[in-house]
């Protein structure tokens, strides 16, 4: 009986199949013509009503809907030498609330994701410490835990902008930011088990990937709050992440969270890595450069609508966006919609985390005619968020790093958007 | 009078222990002390002032050899850079340009950083593959190709904390940031003086992928 059941299952599950390929190809179309099937639509019964779907081992992880498969990290091809040295982009404008989904999260990587099995996993720490030591990914699970949602931005976000509006798109020109919590021990705890020594003053973090990328960072941040996380939004970090440890470093450049984390190092000055002197020196036009920029200033977005999420009809939209501050709480978000003459404040969505994306929304109307949308995020040192003129006059436009001005969406009268430099 | 001396002897022996282990002031008792040589094997940073550098030298003259093998297939013959891999030689005098141009000798401060670099992550894809004095010959090439030092100059851990970068001053400390107005989070809200005018559209760029455009 109960094998005449399972049949009777199978044979449906087979017709079940052939159903849902002629219904992907049928959506597909309609994805594309972006119209509805009148035959799904009421009073007509739609095809998923009438029949089973997937049963609940066909997708041991989960993934998104396949029609939301244009909802994916991208990269600008023409900027780099290689993809295994090169960045992608996370789709700000497809995301809702402040947390980044773990396979969205944008990615940077010097020398291609390292694979590691946990098992073979150490991070050693030296120098001017009590104790060298020695920890097993198990032995740092020992320790009293953290969970801390923060953004995580690299220096470069928006680098492409300093001379004029240049890619079109909200992923392409803040996309390389993304917010997750993260679990992990706190540094200050691990350095409770070595011991530190008086001149111990800086911490050279290393990853073990093929870069070694290196950083310096001093040891007042590290005794503050950073943390070696081994998950991201409840899980274990992914492989592009760093798994399985990252290093974390609140409300400062990307480029210091050092990922797959093999070694920290205390020393009693800093040691002037390729990252730190080369790169992430933010170039004035006197021919200067800044070091050790690491704050990341307070920052906002419109998510929507964007070049990549047009008007679509006439009436009352909602303006969503994003905002954050490496130096504390969003306090306040101001939306323009006349590029930057008149403003109005906007509702900022709990929870409002230091350090953390900060969702914002506001009700606008559309009539059809031309709009310059702009957001400016005010943190709870009473930062204001810059123009790029301002930025401009004191540090020139070949800084490349540590763009955090106010960006301008133009709404053309057919709904499209463009992203536009005012002037 | 036995059994109370043995009792004595171990309860010395446990206050030895456990002030012993409160004197390392361990406060989780987790994780194994590192070795020397497992210590040796991965702590491979060198700082400005040569400090981590491994025995080993290397001029520019023998050099030549060993960047032609194993760096100019992307970094060019003379350090020009093929593609978009960068460019390491030249670019003097143009930071304060319009193109500024940022190579070992023209931006780099320090000889170490090179040193340290080359070794732990180049080649692109063979890193840490280089011997010391292989690295030693390759920033020696470097170095003189950017008209740092002479050809014949030998290279080693007891002088590259010494060689002096062109651009050793051009670094500025420590961040001014926040460097714009303090308008103490009162902007104009209203009639506020500001252009309004479309100067640039990134549409007219013409370089944003193109599954992007809209």
């Amino acid at each position: 009986m109960a094998k005449e059941k399972k049949d009777i299952v199978s044979r449906r599950s087979i017709i079940k199949a052939s159903i849902s390929l002629s219904a992907l190809g049928l959506s597909s179309k309609t994805l594309f013509a972006k119209e509805a099937n009148n035959k799904n639509l009421p009073p007509n019964v739609p095809e998923w009503t009438e029949t089973l779907g997937d049963g609940v081992d066909v997708n041991p992880y989960g993934m998104p809907s396949e029609f939301e498969s244009n909802v994916i990290r991208r990269n600008v091809e023409w900027l780099t030498a290689s993809t295994e040295s090169s960045v992608n982009f996370t789709p700000l404008q497809d995301l809702e609330g402040i947390v980044t989904p773990n396979g969205l999260c944008f990615e940077r990587h010097h020398s291609g994701t390292a694979i590691i099995n946990p098992i073979d996993y150490r991070l050693m720490i030296n120098g001017l410490v009590d104790r060298e030591m020695i920890f097993t990914l198990d032995d740092l699970k020992r320790f009293p835990q953290v969970n801390k949602f923060y953004f995580l931005e690299c220096a470069a976000n928006g680098g492409m902008e300093w001379k004029g509006s240049q890619l079109n798109g909200c992923q392409y020109t803040f996309g390389m930011v993304h917010n997750v919590q993260y679990t992990g021990v706190k540094l200050s705890d691990l350095i409770q088990e070595t011991g530190l020594k008086n001149n111990a003053k800086w911490v050279l973090a290393e990853g073990s990937d093929s870069s070694g990328m290196t950083r310096s960072i001093p040891i007042e941040k590290i005794k503050d709050d950073c943390i070696i996380a081994w998950a991201m939004n409840g899980e274990a970090l992914r492989p592009e992440q760093g798994y399985p440890i990252r290093l974390v470093v609140p409300g400062w450049e990307g480029n210091m969270w050092v990922k797959w984390l093999r070694r920290i190092e205390f020393g009693d000055k800093p040691y002037m890595t390729r990252e730190e002197t080369s790169k992430y020196t933010d170039l004035l036009s006197d021919g200067k450069a800044r070091m050790f920029t690491w704050v990341m200033d307070a920052k906002s977005v419109i998510t929507s609508p964007c070049p990549e999420k047009p008007v679509l009809q006439k009436g009352i939209h909602q303006i969503r966006g994003l905002a954050w501050s490496g130096r504390g709480k969003i306090k306040r978000v101001d939306v323009s919609l006349d590029g930057g003459k008149n403003w109005k404040t906007a509702q900022l969505h709990s929870p409002v985390l230091e350090k953390s994306l900060t969702r914002f929304t506001i009700p606008f109307e559309w009539n059809g005619e031309e709009m310059l949308l702009q957001s400016r995020a005010i943190d709870e040192t009473n930062y204001v968020q810059p123009t790029i003129k301002e930025l401009q006059n004191i540090r020139g436009v070949n800084s490349i790093y540590h763009n955090n001005s106010i960006a301008t969406w133009l709404i053309l009268k057919n709904g499209k958007v463009d992203n536009v430099r005012l002037g | 009078m036995l059994d109370l001396g043995k009792y004595i002897i171990f309860s010395l022996l446990s206050i030895f222990f456990s002030i012993s282990s409160f004197s390392e002031t361990r406060k989780f008792n987790i994780g194994k002390i590192a070795t020397k040589q497992e210590v040796a094997g991965w702590d491979i940073d060198i700082r400005p002032d040569g400090l981590g550098a491994p025995k080993g030298s290397g001029d520019a003259l023998s050099g030549e050899e060993v960047y032609a093998e194993r760096c100019a297939s992307c970094h060019g013959d003379f350090g020009e850079g093929i593609d978009r891999w960068p460019e390491l030689v030249g670019g003097s005098g143009t930071l304060s340009s319009h193109d500024p141009v940022k190579t070992t000798g023209s931006y780099w401060p320090y000889a170490s950083t090179i040193y340290d670099y080359v070794y732990r992550s180049m080649p692109f894809g063979e890193a840490q593959s280089l011997t010391y004095d292989e690295t030693y010959k390759i920033v020696a090439y470097l170095l003189n190709m950017n008209d740092i030092i002479d050809e014949d100059f030998i290279l080693s851990n007891e002088n590259i904390g010494k060689i002096k970068m062109p651009n050793r001053n051009g670094f500025l400390l420590p961040d001014p940031r926040p460097d714009v107005k303090n308008l103490n989070g009162n902007p104009c809200m209203k009639n506020c003086n500001t252009p309004t005018k479309i100067i640039g559209k990134a549409r007219d760029i013409d370089v944003t992928p193109e599954d992007e455009k809209s």
